[in-house]
């Protein structure tokens, strides 16, 4: 019945963010026969949103710094959930990987003897972020971009054709992989702008999907950010590994409705920025917790002694890690102590020696972000912020060295990958990690390709078929509901139930209320024609945030332990027993209508060359006794006995 | 070059000129009145060859600097008169006005408001522009826009001239130093005429723009930047010396043909 | 705090369309984005509109407000009266899809036409580059790349004949972006003027005027390119010194 175009690749790459380029970069450069499946146009991926800079050990500002270092820094960011290999991965390779775009052309900002300023950010020891102002991700993804169109242009002086060996399809969204015999043959898409279908064929698949921040309701991700790749991964048999960890930022706007949940820059509160709750209080003191008691200032005034004397002061307590910002916000809110619209005050307003002339200086772009989308003058104005969903730490369980997942042929790097950030990302790794594991993807799927010969798997007509079926079935069906309403419904399930604070009652809430919203799902209805139809779009997508947080609601009512990502209010502590365990999902059951299986997997011990990196205190804090080296073992009895 | 296939499909197809519902006719009308008017001015003052040169206090009008006509009044002529009485159609100054008026002419900013307010193309953004054919600056005449560096070139000597003008503008009766309105007025307008040819976007090019690596010419480098900074300005510059050449040549030929009497503040 | 806008939105594809009047609801702080998003959950569900980021960033949601080109996630509904009516039409440029979303593959067409960055023999990690070489660069590199400059600009938006010959002010700004950038070895002065139609411009700075990123594109990229061309190509003394051999002619990079 539909005419469906066929196309054959080597490799497909699905995401053109920061890792899909990136992948798409090197199976191109390995002389694969590449394309590149974009959810909207070109160079509009999430990764433009990145504000900081890309993390990276050059030391450039400070010369100790090195890969080990930067590997240390990640895994205590992590609480030792990362998944060590990509840690190391990723912290050695990161510095090649920016120099790279710079020989792409990226302009990042300079130190004074030429080479690329690098600048301070939270758990990182030293100065260690590239960054060109507080537009690092767009210099990125023009970079790649335009690397993407230079590589064109080669193959346009060679075969004639721009689209030889590499090829973007723009505004395409792929619904379904196709697997035969358990491998990857290809992907299952519709073209947005005539809603048509197409097929291209491909032993090797690269997820580069990005996240899965608009399954909640207040989120600072875009409306792409629904957890494409995750869902596909796991429809094609992948697995995922730890989807409890999601990052929620505790600093998005609340006012207006317009851009609820968009960023507000962790350096505001870095810049004297400090928090208030309705009554005008300096709240954050009250939430110190015990471990960082030693850390952190108990009055205003050494607090504020801090910004200029950080050698004799302790720090603010406003620049605690995120997880207890957001949680601390959290509390005031629904204690009732909350701004009018639902968050606490930010405010910076006399708090620069320099004053508003300083604020402006210091802040261009959250002066600008406010007076142009909230028109509020920060300056003479508080902000109002609250937490906002951020970033997803799980992703598809995947080969470090490779980025394989478990499915032959399909890969996955960036966001939608799991593993690198443990439980809870620093900022500035994700961009370095996009770079690091998009190119190792990239390099993976060839390979693959290559190992694989002629002997290459079809995709079978009748899972085309089913495909088309899927995909069709919302204009078919009369009556049913309208997507808006039920995708509202779904976050704000998520929003309430799993969010920055989970307890086992709310999350047993979530999972029935999900179950619920299956039924709805499957029984949306859209009108209208197949081009570019958005009713249509939020239709397919519905399917991908339901699975998607059917896996974080189970995965967090399992994980009984509070870390990083994930905070348990049942159960407050964090535990050396469950560090050792990752929750792995998979779809299990009638292939038609397949339902979220959870289990438990050891996770690897460390290399003994890595834990060797830590001080044996501070392993203590976080692996059982049995897993500590040797001689920290003696040490913990010495210290034991010590103490008595 | 491959070139952009035409567009198998077609724009949105909105008959109206432009939906644009503010004031865009303002700016377009703001230049051809202002224009209009002040070459009329320039015109008829240029070629009326009197009421230049006020002798007691040493004015000289920059319509007529530098006098260099045989027809020049005595004194007027600073630099000598190599040129023989001219017709009336031809100034006194027919070295430098010509010049001056092609420096203008070839600016940047003016072509922006000669081009949106004269030519409507366009008149202002989004509106669509009456004609039906458009090849920009690619053949003559208009490709001679980019022999602006020249007459900026010519313009700096010009300017030089003026200052040299106004410095001796500052004659008192008795022969000696002496200030009055006339000589602060002619003062102002080269401080502004300075200004906007310094603010010139092809001497932002000379003076440092055309370097590729500022750090190996530091000091190109800080006169960039203070040219840079003049000429974020330069619009302005434009239409300010349009008034300031007005009020200096209008105030020397009040003075001189005595309809007022100069404002003296020092002998 | 809350009203009734009227809104009149272009309907239709493939050229054929029309205004259609809505009543919708405003609410305080919102922009023209919310209510295109209002008008599909609740009057219009398959009314077509590009957006992304909603923060100004990513450049998806250009469309024509009021008739001037702008980003519709950052046109605040506050700019307005209560009793206007808002009249919003897809960009006039670049041929439509459908309602509000228009085929801007004109933009990546050109953008395949300039030869990319060219580093020489430098190596990665080798580049040494001072701040102040790179500042000119990285303005233009703020480009979100929203396309309105080249909506806008009325060589194309007027005369769709030109298009071949044009890259628009988007791309002319990534030439010059790359003739300024300290590491860059190609010289494309040659091609500005005789590929890219750099001669079309003339410089009426509306590219300028709707740049959401306050990009000064014609002061900073287009004038200085167009001084480096005519440096090159209509300056009589260089020319001059080029038929003595004092000036040396350097190779001229192709259009890719």
């Amino acid at each position: 019945m539909t005419e469906i175009e066929r196309h054959s690749y080597d490799v497909v790459v699905i995401g053109a963010g920061g890792s899909g380029l990136r992948a798409a970069i090197e199976a191109r450069l390995q002389g694969k026969k590449t394309a590149i499946i974009s959810k909207s146009l070109l160079g509009k991926a999430h990764t433009v949103m990145a504000e900081g800079g890309a993390a990276a050990a050059m030391g450039n500002v400070n010369p100790n710094d090195n890969w080990q270092v930067h590997f240390r820094d990640t895994m205590r960011g992590g609480k030792f959930l990362n998944n060590w290999r990509m840690a190391e991965l990723h912290a050695k390779e990161a510095p090649d990987r920016v120099w790279e775009l710079e020989h792409w052309g990226a302009l990042f900002d300079r130190t004074k003897d030429g080479k690329i300023s690098q600048r301070n950010f939270g758990g990182h020891e030293y100065p260690r972020l590239a960054h060109v102002g507080d537009r690092t991700g767009l210099e990125l993804i023009r970079t790649v971009q335009q690397k993407v169109v230079a590589l064109q242009q080669e193959d346009h002086r060679e075969f004639g054709d721009y689209e030889a060996r590499l090829k973007v399809w723009a505004e395409t969204t792929v619904t379904r992989l196709l697997v035969q015999d358990g491998k990857i043959a290809g992907v299952f898409a519709y073209v947005r702008e005539t809603g048509r279908f197409v097929v291209l064929e491909a032993p090797a698949v690269v997820l580069a999907t990005g996240g899965i921040g608009k399954a909640f309701k207040v989120t600072s991700n875009s409306w792409e950010y629904t957890g494409d790749g995750h869902a596909l991964a796991l429809l094609a048999g992948g697995t995922l590994l730890n989807m409890e960890f999601v990052q929620f930022h505790p600093t998005g706007m609340v006012w207006p409705p317009s851009v609820k949940g968009i960023l507000v820059t962790e350096s505001v509160r870095g810049d004297r920025g400090i928090l208030l709750n309705s009554e005008g209080k300096r709240f954050m003191f009250k939430y110190i917790p015990e471990v960082f008691k030693d850390k952190y200032a108990t009055t205003p005034e050494e607090a504020d002694r801090w910004y200029d004397d950080p050698d004799n002061n302790r720090r603010p307590p406003e620049l605690l890690p995120r997880d207890e910002v957001a949680r601390a916000i959290n509390t005031e809110v629904k204690e009732g102590r909350g701004s009018p619209h639902g968050g606490v005050f930010l405010t910076v307003v006399g708090r620069m020696p320099g004053g508003a002339e300083e604020i402006k200086r210091r802040l261009p772009a959250m002066h600008h972000q406010f007076k142009e989308l909230a028109d509020v003058d920060i300056t003479s104005e508080p902000m109002e912020v609250g937490p906002t969903c951020h970033y997803v730490m799980g992703g598809v369980e995947v080969d470090p060295d490779t980025a394989a997942a478990l499915v032959p042929g399909l890969f996955a790097a960036g966001e939608v990958a799991g593993g690198m950030h443990g439980s809870n990302r620093l900022g500035g790794n994700s961009l370095t990690d996009l770079l690091v594991f998009g190119r190792r993807a990239g390099m993976g799927a060839a390979e693959y390709v290559d190992a694989l010969g002629e002997d290459r798997p079809a995709p079978a007509q009748e899972e085309i078929d089913r495909a088309v079926a899927e995909a069709l079935a919302p204009f078919e069906r009369e009556g049913g509901e309208n997507p808006y309403a039920v995708h509202a419904e779904l976050q704000q399930t998520m929003n309430d139930l799993v969010g920055i604070i989970r307890t086992e009652e709310e999350l047993k809430q979530a999972l029935e209320a999900l179950d619920k919203l299956r039924t709805r799902v499957a029984n949306v209805s859209v009108q209208g024609g197949h081009g570019y139809n958005p009713g249509w779009h939020l239709a397919l997508d519905l399917r991908n945030m339901l699975i998607v947080s059917e896996c974080i609601a189970k995965a967090a009512l399992e994980r009984t332990e509070s870390r990083g990502g994930h905070t348990r209010e049942d159960h407050p502590g964090m535990s050396a027993e469950w560090r050792k365990v990752n929750l792995v999902c998979r779809l299990a059951g009638n292939a038609d209508d397949p339902r979220v299986e959870l289990k438990r997997q050891p996770m690897e011990p460390m290399r003994e060359d890595l834990i060797a990196l830590f001080d044996n205190d501070e392993l203590k804090k976080y692996l059982t006794a049995e897993e500590l080296p040797a001689e920290a073992k003696d040490a913990a009895v010495t210290t034991k006995e010590g103490d008595k | 070059m491959s070139t952009v296939e035409a567009p198998g499909k077609k724009r949105a197809q909105i008959a109206a000129r432009t939906l644009r519902t503010d004031n865009w006719r303002g700016y377009p009308i703001f230049v051809v009145v202002v224009f209009t008017a002040w070459v009329a001015y320039a015109t008829v003052r240029a070629m009326m060859g009197k009421y230049y040169w006020v002798d007691e206090y040493h004015y000289l009008t920059p319509f007529y600097s530098p006098c260099v006509s045989e027809s020049c009044v005595e004194g007027s002529a600073h630099f000598g008169t190599f040129l023989p009485k001219l017709p009336f159609f031809i100034p006194f100054a027919a070295i430098s006005l010509p010049f001056l008026l092609l420096f203008r002419l070839t600016c940047y900013y003016y072509r922006k408001a000669y081009y949106r307010g004269y030519w409507a193309s366009p008149s202002a953004c989004a509106v669509r522009e009456p004609h039906a054919k458009y090849t920009g600056e690619r053949r003559f005449p208009l490709v001679g826009q980019n022999l602006h560096r020249y007459f900026w070139a010519i313009a700096a000597v010009i300017s030089l001239i003026n200052t040299y003008d106004a410095l001796l503008a500052f004659h008192g009766k008795d022969g000696g130093f002496g200030i009055g309105l006339g000589s602060l007025i002619l003062l102002a307008n080269v401080v502004l005429l300075w200004g906007y040819t310094l603010s010139c976007h092809s001497c932002r090019h000379i003076v440092g723009g055309r370097l590729k690596n500022f750090s190996k010419h530091p000091v190109r480098y800080w006169a960039w930047g203070v040219v840079s900074k003049l000429n974020e300005r330069h619009g302005q510059f434009a239409l300010i010396t349009l008034g300031s050449l007005v009020v200096a040549d209008l105030y020397v030929a009040l003075v001189s043909g005595g309809a007022i009497s100069d404002l003296r503040i020092y002998n | 705090m809350s009203y009734q806008a009227k809104f009149r939105v272009w309907r239709g594809d493939d050229g054929d369309g029309e205004l259609v009047d809505y009543t919708v609801e405003v609410n305080e702080g919102e922009v023209v984005l919310d209510i295109i998003h209002r008008l599909q959950a609740t009057q219009a569900p398959d009314l077509a509109v590009r957006w992304n980021c909603k923060a100004g960033k990513c450049g998806s949601c250009s469309a024509e407000i009021n008739g001037m080109p702008r980003l519709m996630c950052m046109t605040r509904m506050s700019t307005f009266t209560e009793d206007e009516t808002i009249t919003v039409t897809p960009v006039r440029t670049f041929p439509v899809i459908r309602d509000l979303v228009t085929d801007v593959s004109f933009n990546y067409e050109k953008a395949r036409q300039i030869p990319s960055f060219d580093p020489g023999d430098t190596k990665p990690g080798e580049f040494r580059m001072m701040q102040q070489d790179v500042q000119r660069s990285q303005e233009f590199r703020k480009c979100i790349e929203c396309f309105l400059c080249n909506n806008v600009c009325h060589v194309i938006r007027d005369h769709e004949e030109n298009k071949p010959q044009f890259a628009g002010p988007r791309f002319l700004m990534r030439i010059a972006e790359l003739e300024m950038h300290p590491a860059d070895e190609s010289d494309r002065r040659q091609i500005a003027q005789d590929d890219h139609g750099l001669g079309f411009c003339n410089i009426t700075k509306c590219c300028t005027e709707v740049c959401p990123e306050h990009i000064k594109i014609t002061d900073n990229a287009l004038i200085p390119m167009k001084e480096r061309v005519a440096g090159k190509r209509y300056d009589p003394l260089v020319w001059l010194g080029s038929k003595l051999g004092i000036v040396k002619k350097g190779q001229d990079t192709p259009s890719a």
